[in-house]
């Protein structure tokens, strides 16, 4: 143990290996790029869809339940699949790590909407706030932390993922690691082991700064702002009945 | 003027909430709607301002059809105050007032200056505004949610138990408070509870409703208690009315009589002097009561301001009813009631006898009317 410690350092203060194509910042950038595509992607996805879910009320058992589904399917398994339909490439690994980003940025955004205090809806509501108004200036703001704790989720999930990438003729992170497994170079492999792991560490502090700045400190004083999204899918079986105690508010007609 | 033409609310499930409803309600004037727990009242409220929708007759504001416009351009118009008060978490106490003016595109600055203006208004401190809704007591909370509701200046406030939520000295405060705000403003109010004590304090008329969504009785709060309309009513109303209805007779024309006094300073032979049926009251020098003396008491030298026997309610003959007279009377501990005026000072004396006689008076004004 102390001799592959040792044998790791050395290897991070070789200059060989931080240089050209195969050096460690090319690598750490093109796992970045892979990891940050599908991220953005299941934002633009996730985030709408939970909103639109959550704001309505309507919906809410199919979300969860898509998000559980896509949760329990295997990474390697699904890249498989793909590779075989499409080719090596980027595109399946981009599609499969989609897929793994998508469950809890949708149950974070959904979760946080419908959690959001039926009484400061209904306010929100009472005071003139059209709906889109009251999902945008009421509903997502204090969904933020929800939110946030979804994306650190996928984050830290597509980051350590996307290291399948070089199993498909893709580089990144991946490709250090897969590299020493094809030789047995335990000192490499566990570099890339651990390049992967601070790297999504240090995205993941950076969101947690992130969620500082953005979420109103007034939701800081109640609740935790830590909560993850990954306990979401226990609450939305919940809500059916939480909410039929309490009268609808009713959508004016229109 | 806000005008319920044969209303009805039926849920999709079948529930009748709302009735047929024909109620007009005042401009400028507190209205209040109380009833049982489901009778409808709530349901009443939130159709006004189209939070639910109706299923039969119409509303008119000022005469036109609240279905006739957009939902959300009304409701900017009409200010909103519930149970729970509904306050933004994520916003500022000064931007929760803001809201409303925010909508309506004031602009940041002039919007803010509104909701300090309001936040002074209800009785907030200005250190409130950069606090957050989680960092306020229950009753600072409601009084966000009230300055909240005015702050676009509607001319109608809606509020739905607005003050059940917290502890009975902050309700009272409370009611107080909305009494005298609406002394300045003169809002149309429509104010929903269940406590039929603060229908009557609050209300200009009260409507009692009965499960089902039916009006049971449409009044003035004194007219409540003394003519309960039918059984429901009169049990809705509940005890002791008869007394309670006494808060709206006028003391006006209530006889005050003498009342014996002695300074702080007097002896003992001073005070058995000035005694009347073997009582006095000691005043201070700017003759505001301080408590009574007992002839009987081992009375050696001068009067001891310490063990003095604590008086009872004061009655302030320019501000109190009938049931401040008799609460007076009632009290004291020498049975006569110690009238004062407007500074405090004792201007006399008022018997529970006399109060009765100004009752029979009334109620024979009244049936001669
Ligand atoms: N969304 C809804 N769907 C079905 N029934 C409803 C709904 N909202 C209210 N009701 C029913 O309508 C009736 C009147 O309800 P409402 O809330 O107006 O009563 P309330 O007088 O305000 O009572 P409380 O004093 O308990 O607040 C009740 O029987 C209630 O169960
Ligand atoms: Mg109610």
């Amino acid at each position: 143990m102390g001799a592959l410690l040792a044998d790791v350092a050395a290897w991070f203060g070789d200059s060989a290996n931080w240089t050209g194509a195969a050096g460690v910042p090319n690598r750490v950038l093109e796992h970045l790029q892979y990891s940050i595509v599908p991220i953005l992607l299941a934002l633009l996805i996730a985030v709408p869809i939970g909103a639109a879910v959550g704001h309505s009320g309507r919906g809410g058992f199919l979300v969860v339940g898509v998000a559980n589904g896509m949760r329990s399917l295997p990474e390697l398994g699904v890249l498989t699949i793909l590779v075989t339909f499409m080719s090596v490439g980027l595109l399946p690994v981009t599609i499969a790590l989609l897929i793994l980003a998508i469950p809890p940025l949708l149950a974070g955004t959904y979760a946080g909407v419908s959690n959001v205090d039926r009484a400061v809806v209904d306010a929100a509501r009472g005071m003139g706030m059209t709906e889109p108004e009251i999902l945008t200036k009421v509903e997502l703001p204090n969904a933020l932390p929800l939110i946030i704790g979804g994306l650190r989720t996928a984050t830290l999930q597509v980051i350590a993922t996307a290291a399948i990438a070089a199993f498909v003729g893709v580089d990144g992170l991946g490709r250090i690691l897969f590299s020493g497994l094809a030789v047995r170079d335990y000192t490499r492999m566990a570099a890339g082991a651990l390049l992967i792991a601070v790297l999504a560490l240090l995205a993941d502090a950076a969101l947690a700064a992130l969620q500082r700045l953005i979420v109103s400190p007034g939701l800081r004083t109640s609740t935790s702002s830590r909560r993850r999204a990954v306990v979401a899918p226990a609450q939305p079986e919940q809500l059916p009945q939480s909410r039929s105690t309490t009268p609808e508010p009713e959508l004016a007609r229109s | 003027m806000i005008e319920f033409r044969g209303v009805t609310k039926r849920f999709p499930d079948g529930t009748v909430a709302v009735d047929a409803l024909d109620l007009a309600v005042e401009d400028g004037k507190i209205t209040v709607f109380v009833g049982p727990s489901g009778c409808g009242k709530t349901t009443s409220l939130r159709m006004i301002n189209r939070m639910v929708e109706l299923t039969g007759g119409t509303i008119l504001i000022d005469g036109s059809d609240i279905m006739a416009g957009d939902a959300a351009q009304l409701r900017r118009g009409i200010g909103y105050v519930i149970q729970q008060s509904g306050l933004f978490p994520h916003r500022s106490i000064l931007d929760n007032v803001a809201t409303v003016p925010l909508l309506l595109g004031w602009g940041k600055r002039k919007a803010r200056e509104r909701a300090t203006e309001l936040m002074e208004l209800v009785g907030l401190s200005p250190e409130m505004a950069q606090r957050y809704p989680a960092q306020l007591s229950g009753g600072q909370q409601q009084r966000v949610g009230v300055a909240r509701a005015l702050a676009a200046d509607p001319p109608i406030l809606l509020m739905d138990e607005p003050f059940s939520a917290v502890d009975p000295v902050v309700r009272e405060n409370l009611q107080d408070e909305l009494l005298r705000l609406q002394s300045e403003l003169g809002k149309t109010i429509v104010f929903v509870t269940h406590d039929i004590d603060e229908a009557v304090k609050l209300g200009d008329k009260v409507a009692v409703f009965r499960t089902g969504g039916l009006l049971a009785q449409y009044d003035e709060p004194g007219h409540l208690l003394a003519r309960p309309a039918d059984d429901f009513v009169d049990g809705f109303v509940g005890r002791d009315r008869g007394y309670r209805g006494l808060g709206f007779l006028s003391a006006n024309g209530l006889p005050v009589g003498e009342l014996s006094t002695v300074g702080s300073g007097a002896t003992g032979d001073q005070v058995r002097e000035a005694a009347r049926d073997g009582w006095t009251l000691v005043v201070s020098d700017a003759g505001h009561p301080l408590g009574w003396v007992q002839v009987g008491q081992a009375l050696s030298g001068p009067v001891d301001t310490d063990a003095l026997i604590a008086g009872g309610s004061l009655y302030d003959t320019e501000a109190d009813s009938l049931r401040g007279a008799l609460d007076a009377a009632l009290s004291s501990p020498s049975g006569l009631g110690v009238a004062v005026d407007a500074s405090g000072a004792v201007v006399g004396s008022v018997r529970a006898a006399d109060v009765l006689a100004a009752l029979a008076t009334a109620r024979r004004d009244e049936a001669a009317a």
